[in-house]
Order: structure tokens, then C-alpha cells, then sequence
């Protein structure tokens, strides 16, 4: 019992000290509101900040937060950002996401990943929060939801994407594919590729999985593929396990056609990454940190000033959803004083109906089923830089 | 003499356990009914619930029995799978009330719990100390991965299932996609209800009390003190053994379900080590063998982490701290009395400010 | 040709497995606690070893003396705090703290050093020798250090343990800490000195498991850290020779697994084999049965 005790005072003395860290929080959003000139919106979001996935919620939230500086300096209505971390698993995103909602959230720049983004997805259309995500490409996300839209690729279409351009261009007579079995962004780019392939009669001969407890060793994967004369390989993967994949086939003398997708995107930004062994890699992007727009290379200017690092799709995705959804509050005429259900109704309405520049592409619209239309490019690396096709 | 006193004191603490879940059920639902809970609690309740079961049913494997086990998980896994086909298949054939899927559901993840718990307990109850530990953890393993590999549709035809490759030649337009391997299982709709969980533990609780005194129950703590003497006065340790082994499987599996359903996707990966570590935690910090223990447990420490948000990016770095503090605390006597002193000097100095703070 | 080439590349995986296996098995055999935190502390001697060869361009031995040096502090300190407190506490307890660490390290190196993978440079480079020519069998040089290296640290261990006074002080300790200590052993400072070994073993096996899969995280230890506990049981924990050769069959059995039956099966299929082993052998391949006292 007195151990009981011990325990439950302990519990007891981090109650008192996390409501002493909430409420230091609390204070300083209300002084943000008095403070500030114009109307402000609270903007939530969600991500994996912690973990092994945590890569993505870091750069979502770093690129979201350079958007949210730089749209609160032009004056005018303010975004108060919070992101809340997920540790990309659907229970602890949806407690995230009821946090957010006792926070005050009018609005939702969605989560991160997709399998949590399954979950919340369902509890905002449920509320009608309007839901904005990044980054959570699976089509699950925003299945029969009117109120939930995406500025990524969904992954069907990077998958039927891909098979395309391999037709069009006519690469490779023997295409292998390593997918993660395990993960859900590579399966759905995998699977509607595989069909797409089929439809278009490619010819894939060999095909290997890894999962999420096997994604350091890639010796098997790629030799089948060596030993299955693939010329061609397809990585519907993101580019840490690609990383490592390159590293293995240059250690075989193994030297075929890679070809990645957006997740691709990011590897030449691994710190200590030899650029040469992803020397002519192909990938479907539609963003690259070294596009030399001028909006592009202020972002990267601030990412770099920020966190050390170059962005990568995730950063850029996170900052044009920032940006879009204040052309859309600024479209559509919403108060801050309106419930997050009559701000939800008026976003959908004009997000349906708006043309957007960002980062990640030009005149994006958005179809009411939540998919955003935009064209990826192909690029080729070339002396660790990337280049147009 | 003495077997009265025990038994009076076994009562005593089943008695507090349900008047305890029973205010704190009643609490919550009226804060819940006035509207004057945050939302971040009323998300938490279905799943407090669910893990306050996983950890008294695994209470009764580590604490009763005395064996450690590292894959609780597992069954959960095992129990929400099955529970949550029973549901979206009864949706599918048209069965209106959710409050009877809910039921049948949780009935089938516990008798599919208790099918694996058995048929897993028969190898791995042989073991013993960390080896049992071990063996455990590759169970819950391998079911995790199984799952991740089947896929199984519905359709007018009945069910059509296959692993590793989705090889099923169902027609996509009326079919439901009930298990879509890694992906799980997508489109649930929520049903579990803080009633419902409330009625679960309820049911649990009983079931486990009523154990513990019953001669099953008794037998096995009996070997848990002293297995050999139990053996040399001829309780067939297995036999009671298996039968402990199988009912804590069958409470995962009703808690897997409730769990399940409380969200809108359902994925394998959920229920890998960490979860089957997480439950051992409750057990451990709440004391073994004391069931109001991991129920208070469970529940501060499935809270914990969501009132340490204020502390953004240190969270869990604060997290594991605390987890080490408590534990230290609480099992090193020097440091034990350490922290009593200061608590006593605190009290002494601010009696007042602190018995508010218990009462807020 | 291909099985020999999945054969090699499984032994080096299983090295590695097999050099993590020791350290378990070392803190086990003495401490009687599954050290939970030991796969962070090879995260931990990874990322030494990368900053002092990638950032201030050390030398890779000087790294990987450094790394040990690090992880050996880190080791003791670790053992220091959370574990000399709770020596005479239930091992449950121990277990739970150790998860505690582990929970700790791997977000103390997220806040310190960003959750952005680092890729690691292999100390020996990426060269490979090809036997046989062309399609003949090939193996890189780190596969070759990682077997070399596993093989001189299970000889070397078990020299320490059978020769060496410290040596007889932890088998002492190992077989009964009570009459060990009447007999005049430090059993605290045998068991400390045990966890300062172990942690440079694990050191060793961040930088090795760093070169051959040159990707480094904050979780990069947790997944070998788990399959190398599973190695020590596999092969008897507690026995050297037993974590030795638990962690060379179990990164072979992965690898042909892959190879041959299915890549998403694969864990499952290690584990199924664990479990057989454990249910015909219940002490694992080398472990010594101990007979319970009445």
C-alpha cells in the first residue's frame, strides 16, 4: 500500500507540473490576441514529432512554421499554429486531435501520415473541421469525406504516374520493384502501379518486400533482383531505406536504372550521403529543394536558417498548405469569431473553387472529392544536383 | 484463523476496486452528459477502459501466476481482428443495432483470444522466468505479422481470404475489403461507447475476483509462492496454469475489440512490443497482484503522456524520466524515504495549498 | 552461386546480431536483468563515432575508440543511476526501469541530434572482394570485419572470463552474489565493471552495424537490439559461446528466409524457430539447465 501510495503522489506531483506547463501556454496565446491587429485563427496540426517516423513531423512542422511567420508579417489576419505530436499512430492522433479541439482550433492542416490521417480524417468530417493535410497520400484519407483535402498526390496517382512515364519512355526491359510490405504509402503506390503496369504490358520480373523490422538489411532484395536481370527498378518507398538500398547494390556492383517517387525526394539532403551513388536516379517529384524560383529559394534560405537542413517535400507541402488555406480564409471571408463548423462550410466552398501557386506546383485546384490536381515533374540526378527531364 | 482473515482481507480490496471504478465511472459519465469534460478526456475514456482490462487481465498472468509476459499484445491483436470481422460482416448483412455487434463482436474477440491464449499457453507454459518472457514476445511477434499478410473480402458469396499476395477475386464494386493486409482495417464505424467499456471492466473485474478465490485461482498463487511444494502436494500445476493463461487471453481479446472499434482504422503494427511493454508497465507501477493498482495505473499513465503535451518537444524525454523516478522511488528504500521526508516537509509547510490541490 | 553470397551476407548480419547478443548476455549472466537499454546504447555509439569521423575528421580508429570510451561512461553512469538503486529490488522492477532508459535515450538523441537520419561513413570503406569472377561470390570488406571482429571478441571474452581475476570475480558473482561476497568480491564494482564492458561492446556494434547499413536514427538500435536479445536466448542466455553462435544462426536463418520463402515472412519465420528451439531445448541451445533447490 505504501508503495501504492509512493506512486499515485508521484503521478499526483507531475499532474500539477504539466497544469503549470499548460496553462504558461494558454497565457501566451491570449496575449497573442490582444497583441495583434487583425483577427486570429487558430490553425492545428498533427504529426509523428517523436519516434521513428519523425522525421516527416519535423519537417512538416518546420515548413509549416516558416509559411505562418511569413503570412502573419504581412499583417492583415494571423495564424496561431500549434502542432501536436502523434507519434504516427492512430490513437494518440486522435487524442491530439481533441487537444487541438479544447485548444480552440478553427481550422486543420491535417496530419502527417496517412494511417493516423485515416482516423483523424474520420473524427473531422464527424465534427466538420476543415482538414487540410500535408502530406497523407493514401486515398482512405479522404474517402466520402467532403471536408477533407489533400495538397500531396494521392498514391494511386503516383503509381499509375509512374508506370506511364516508363511506357512513354520506353525504360527498361526488365523492371523490378522493392516496396515496403508494411507501410501504406508504399503499398498503394505499389499496387495501382502494378496494375497499371499490367495494363500497359511492361515487363515486371521480379518483384521484393521489406517491412518496417527488416529495413536495414537489403543484401536479398537486391541480389533477386541482380540475379532476375532487372534494369529497372521501382522504389515506391522514402528515401532512407533508398538510401541504404544504393549503398548495398554499389557495394554488389549492381548498377540499374532507379527509379523513385516523391518520397524519393530528400535524399541528396542526408547528411553524410555519398551524392554519387544516387548518380542518375530517376524520380516523379513535384518539388525539389533546388527548383531556382525565387519563393523556392527564400524557403530554403529560412528552412536552412531554421533547422540546419535543405527541406524536402514534406517542408514544402507543409508550407503551401499554410499558404493555401490563408488565400482561402482570405477568399472566402471567414471571421475568426465563426464556429469551426461555419468556417468549415465556406473553406470547402471556395477551396473547391480557387486556383493556387505554391512551392509544389502552379494552378493547383482541388476536385470536391479533396484530390488536388498538379503535374509531377521527372528529374534526374546529375552530380548530386537534380535536373529537369 | 488465519484463511478467515485472508479471505475478509481479499474482500475488503475486491469491495474498494468496485466502489472505486464505480464513482469514477459515475464522475465521469455526469461531467461526460453535462458537456463540462475537455474533449482531449472524452476521446481517452473508450481506450482508458480498454487498456484498464488489458492490464488486470494481464495482472493475473504476472501477478497471480507469477510468469512474465511480453506479448499481451498479441491477444489484443488477435481479439481485435477477429471481434471487428464479426462487426463490419454483421454491418454488411445488414444488422442495424450497434449496441448488439458491439456485444456479439466483443464475445467473438474473446473467444478468439482465448483460442490463441490456449493453444499458445500449451507450448509456452512449460518455460520458465525469461525464457516464458521470450517466447511470448515471438508469439506476439509472429501474430502481428501473420495479420499484416491476410486479406480477407466479403462478399455475396461469403468470405474469400489469402496471405502474403491478394490473390482475391472478389468483385471490388459490391465487396467489402475487410482485412487489407499492412493497411488493416479501414472504415470501422465507432461504436465503443464509454457505457460499454465501463460494463467490460465491470465484467472483468468480476470474472477476476471471482477467480481469485475460487480453487483454480487459490492453486495458482499457491504455485506462483512455491512451485514445488504445490507439485509435491499434487496440484497439476499445467492444467491450472493453462486454464489462468487462457482466461487473461480471452479479457485481451474483449479489450482489443472495444479498443478497435473506437477508432476508424485498425492496423496490425498497433499491437507490437511496445504495447505489450506498455501494459506490462501498468502492471508493474500498480503493483503485482493488486488489481486496483493497474486499473489507477492504466489509467494515470495513459493520461500522462497527453497532459505533458504543454511540454512540446520534451515530452517524452519528461515521460521516461518519470517512469524511472517512480520506479526508483518506489523500490529503493533509501530514495523511498528520501521522498516521503520531503513530502512530509511539504505538508508541514503548505497543509492547506495541497489538500486543495487533492480535492481539484 | 546465390546461396553462398545470402549465406555471407547472413553471417555478416549475424555478427552483428552475435557482438549485440554478447553484451546482453554478459549483463545478464551477472546482473540477472535484461538490459533493455543496450540496443540505444549502440544508437548512442553510432552517432560518436560518426561525429568525430564526419564532423571534426578524426581518424575511424580514433572513432571507434572515442565511441567505446563514450559508451563505456554512458554505461556506467546509466548503471550508476538508474540500476545500482535497485539491486536488491524484484527484477520486474529492473526491467521496467531499463525500458525507462531506453525511452530516454532515444529521445534525448532526438532533441540532441534531430530525428533526420545521418548516413554513416563505413570505417573500412566500400570495397569487395569477388571470388569465383564474375557472378562469383562476393564479400564486402565490412562483412569481412564484422566476422573477424565477432569471432576475436567471443575468443577474447571468454579468455577474460576463464583466465583473468576479474574474470573469476564475475563467474563468481554469476553463480551466487552472496557467497561470492563473503568470499571478499566487490559484487558492485564486478557488476559495474560488467555493464562498462558490455557498453563497449556495444559500441563496437553501433560502428559495425553503422557501416554495413549506413543509416543512422534515433531508433537505429531498438529493432537489432530486440532480434539480438532473441540471438542470446536463442543460443542460452548467460553463455558466451551460446550468444556467439544464437547470433550468427539467427542473422543466417533471416537472410535464407528472405531469400527463399518470403521477405514479409521472414520475422515471423525467426521467430517460429526460436520458439522450437526454446521448446526442445528450454534453455536455449548452449544454456545450462539449472536445477531448481528444494
Amino acid at each position: 500500500m505504501k508503495k501504492f501510495l509512493a506512486v499515485m503522489l508521484a503521478v499526483a506531483m507531475v499532474f500539477c507540473m504539466a497544469a503549470c506547463g499548460d496553462k504558461q501556454e494558454a497565457n501566451d496565446g491570449s496575449a497573442n490576441i490582444t497583441d495583434g491587429a487583425g483577427m486570429v485563427f487558430k490553425v492545428g496540426a498533427t504529426g509523428p514529432l517523436t519516434g521513428g517516423a519523425a522525421i516527416y513531423g519535423q519537417a512538416v512542422k518546420a515548413g509549416a512554421e516558416i509559411a505562418v511567420e511569413e503570412v502573419n508579417a504581412m499583417g492583415g489576419f494571423q495564424f496561431d499554429f500549434n502542432m501536436q505530436d502523434d507519434a504516427h499512430d492512430a490513437e494518440k492522433a486522435v487524442n491530439a486531435y481533441n487537444d487541438l479541439k479544447d485548444w480552440g482550433m478553427q481550422f486543420m492542416m491535417g496530419t502527417t501520415t496517412s494511417a493516423p490521417g485515416e482516423a483523424v480524417s474520420a473524427e473531422a468530417y464527424a465534427d466538420r473541421m476543415f482538414f487540410l493535410t500535408p502530406s497523407a497520400s493514401s486515398t482512405d484519407v479522404i474517402k466520402g469525406k467532403d471536408n477533407v483535402f489533400q495538397m500531396c498526390f494521392t498514391d494511386p496517382n503516383q503509381g499509375t504516374g509512374s508506370a506511364q512515364y516508363m511506357y512513354e519512355h520506353n525504360m527498361g526491359t526488365n523492371i523490378g520493384i522493392i516496396y515496403k510490405s508494411d507501410d501504406n504509402y508504399s503499398m498503394g503506390v505499389y499496387n495501382t502501379f502494378k496494375a497499371k503496369a499490367a495494363e500497359l504490358k511492361l515487363n515486371v520480373v521480379a518483384e521484393a518486400a521489406f517491412t518496417d523490422a527488416t529495413s536495414t538489411d537489403f543484401t536479398v532484395q537486391v541480389k533477386q533482383m541482380q540475379d532476375a536481370g532487372v534494369d529497372l527498378v521501382f522504389l515506391p518507398m522514402y528515401y532512407t531505406p533508398a538510401s541504404l538500398i544504393f549503398a548495398q547494390a554499389a557495394a554488389t556492383g549492381y548498377t540499374p536504372t532507379w527509379f523513385g517517387i516523391d518520397g524519393m525526394d530528400g535524399i541528396l539532403t542526408l547528411e553524410g550521403f555519398d551524392t554519387a551513388l544516387a548518380e542518375g536516379v530517376i524520380l516523379l517529384t513535384p518539388y525539389s529543394a533546388d527548383a531556382d524560383s525565387s519563393e523556392n529559394k527564400n524557403f530554403v534560405e529560412k528552412y536552412k536558417a531554421k533547422t540546419g537542413e535543405l527541406p524536402n517535400q514534406f517542408a514544402a507541402d507543409a508550407y503551401d498548405c499554410i499558404y493555401a488555406l490563408w488565400k482561402a480564409v482570405d477568399q472566402s471571408g471567414v471571421t475568426a469569431d465563426m464556429s469551426s463548423e461555419e468556417i468549415c462550410e465556406a473553406l470547402v466552398k471556395t477551396f473547391t473553387s480557387m486556383s493556387f501557386n505554391g512551392l509544389t506546383g502552379s494552378n493547383m485546384t482541388w476536385a470536391t472529392d479533396g484530390t488536388v490536381s498538379k503535374s509531377p515533374n521527372a528529374m534526374v540526378i546529375k552530380n548530386g544536383a537534380y535536373v529537369g527531364m | 484463523m488465519k484463511k478467515m482473515k485472508n479471505l475478509t482481507k481479499a474482500q475488503k480490496s475486491s469491495s474498494l476496486t468496485y466502489a472505486v471504478v464505480i464513482v469514477a465511472f459515475a464522475i465521469m459519465f455526469a461531467l461526460k452528459t453535462s458537456g463540462s469534460l475537455s474533449s482531449k478526456m472524452t476521446g481517452m475514456l473508450v481506450p482508458i477502459c480498454a487498456y484498464i482490462v488489458m492490464a488486470v487481465s494481464l495482472n493475473l498472468v504476472v501477478g497471480i501466476m507469477g510468469d512474465l509476459s511480453l506479448g499481451h499484445a498479441g491477444f489484443m491483436s488477435v481479439g481485435a481482428f477477429a471481434g471487428t470481422i464479426a462487426i463490419v460482416s454483421m454491418q454488411y448483412n445488414g444488422v442495424e443495432s450497434a449496441g448488439l455487434r458491439l456485444v456479439v463482436g466483443i464475445i467473438v474477440g474473446a473467444i478468439a483470444g482465448a483460442i490463441i491464449g490456449f493453444l499458445i499457453g500449451i507450448p509456452v507454459l512449460r518455460l520458465n522466468g525469461d525464457y516464458l518472457a521470450i517466447v511470448t514476445l515471438a508469439f506476439a511477434e509472429i501474430i502481428k505479422v501473420l495479420i499484416q499478410n491476410m486479406y480477407l473480402d466479403l462478399d455475396e458469396n461469403g468470405f474469400h481470404f489469402s496471405m502474403v499476395e491478394n490473390t482475391n477475386t472478389t468483385n471490388l464494386e459490391t465487396a467489402r475489403l475487410i482485412i487489407e493486409g499492412p493497411m488493416g482495417i479501414r472504415g470501422i464505424t465507432k461504436i465503443s461507447t464509454f457505457v460499454a467499456g465501463f460494463i467490460l471492466v465491470m465484467v472483468v473485474l468480476i470474472v477476476i475476483f471471482h477467480f481469485m478465490s475460487s480453487r483454480t485461482g487459490r492453486a495458482v498463487m499457491s504455485i506462483r509462492d512455491n512451485r514445488i511444494a504445490a507439485e509435491s502436494v499434487g496440484i497439476p500445476i499445467f492444467k491450472y496454469k493453462i486454464t489462468t493463461f487462457t482466461l487473461s487471453a480471452a479479457m485481451a481479446g474483449a479489450a482489443g475489440v472495444l479498443f478497435a472499434n473506437n477508432y476508424s482504422t485498425l492496423i496490425s503494427a498497433k499491437f507490437n512490443i511496445d504495447t505489450s511493454i506498455l501494459v506490462l508497465v501498468f502492471v508493474v507501477l500498480g503493483g503485482q497482484g493488486n488489481m486496483l493498482g493497474s486499473i489507477i495505473a492504466a489509467t494515470a499513465l495513459t493520461i500522462l503522456p497527453e497532459i505533458l503535451r504543454g511540454f512540446s518537444d520534451y515530452r517524452m524525454l519528461i515521460y521516461a524520466i518519470i517512469l524511472i523516478a517512480v520506479m526508483l522511488i518506489s523500490n529503493n528504500s533509501q530514495l523511498k524515504a528520501a521522498f516521503d521526508g520531503l513530502l512530509i516537509k511539504l505538508k508541514l509547510k503548505k497543509a492547506p495549498d495541497e489538500e486543495e490541490g487533492g480535492k481539484a | 552461386m546465390s546461396f553462398l553470397n545470402y549465406l555471407v551476407s547472413g553471417l555478416s548480419l549475424g555478427s552483428i546480431y552475435a557482438i549485440i547478443a554478447l553484451g546482453y548476455t554478459m549483463v545478464y549472466g551477472i546482473a540477472k536483468m535484461l538490459n533493455f537499454a543496450h540496443g540505444d546504447v549502440i544508437m548512442i555509439g553510432g552517432y560518436m563515432c560518426f561525429f568525430a569521423v564526419q564532423r571534426f575528421n578524426l581518424p575511424p580508429v580514433l572513432g571507434v575508440i572515442i565511441a567505446m570510451l563514450a559508451c563505456t561512461l554512458l554505461g556506467i553512469i546509466i548503471e550508476r543511476l538508474a540500476y545500482k538503486p535497485l539491486r536488491s529490488a524484484p527484477s520486474l522492477a529492473v526491467l521496467i526501469t531499463a525500458i525507462g532508459v531506453s525511452y530516454f535515450l532515444q529521445n534525448a538523441a532526438q532533441l540532441l541530434w534531430s530525428s533526420n537520419p545521418k548516413v554513416f561513413k563505413s570505417v573500412v570503406g566500400n570495397g569487395v572482394l569477388t571470388i569465383g569472377g564474375e557472378g562469383g561470390l562476393i564479400v564486402s570488406h565490412v562483412a569481412l570485419l564484422t566476422v573477424v571482429v565477432c569471432v576475436i571478441i567471443m575468443v577474447g571474452l571468454t579468455l577474460f572470463v576463464n583466465k583473468t581475476k576479474m574474470g573469476k570475480a564475475m563467474r563468481a558473482v554469476s553463480e551466487d552474489k552472496g557467497a561470492a561476497q563473503l568470499m571478499g568480491i566487490d559484487v558492485n564494482r564486478t557488476i559495474s565493471i560488467t555493464f562498462a564492458i558490455g557498453s563497449g561492446l556495444a559500441a563496437i556494434a553501433g560502428v559495425l552495424l553503422c557501416s554495413a547499413y549506413p543509416t543512422l536514427q534515433p531508433t537505429t538500435g531498438s529493432m537489432p537490439g530486440i532480434k539480438a536479445f532473441t540471438a542470446a536466448v536463442f543460443g542460452g542466455i548467460g553463455s558466451i559461446p551460446g550468444a556467439f553462435l544464437g547470433g550468427i544462426l539467427l542473422g543466417v536463418i533471416e537472410n535464407l528466409a528472405k531469400a527463399y520463402i518470403s521477405t514479409q515472412l521472414s520475422d515471423a519465420i525467426v521467430f517460429g524457430v526460436l520458439i522450437v528451439v526454446l521448446l526442445v531445448k528450454p534453455a536455449g541451445l548452449l544454456g545450462k539447465a539449472v536445477r531448481e533447490k528444494v
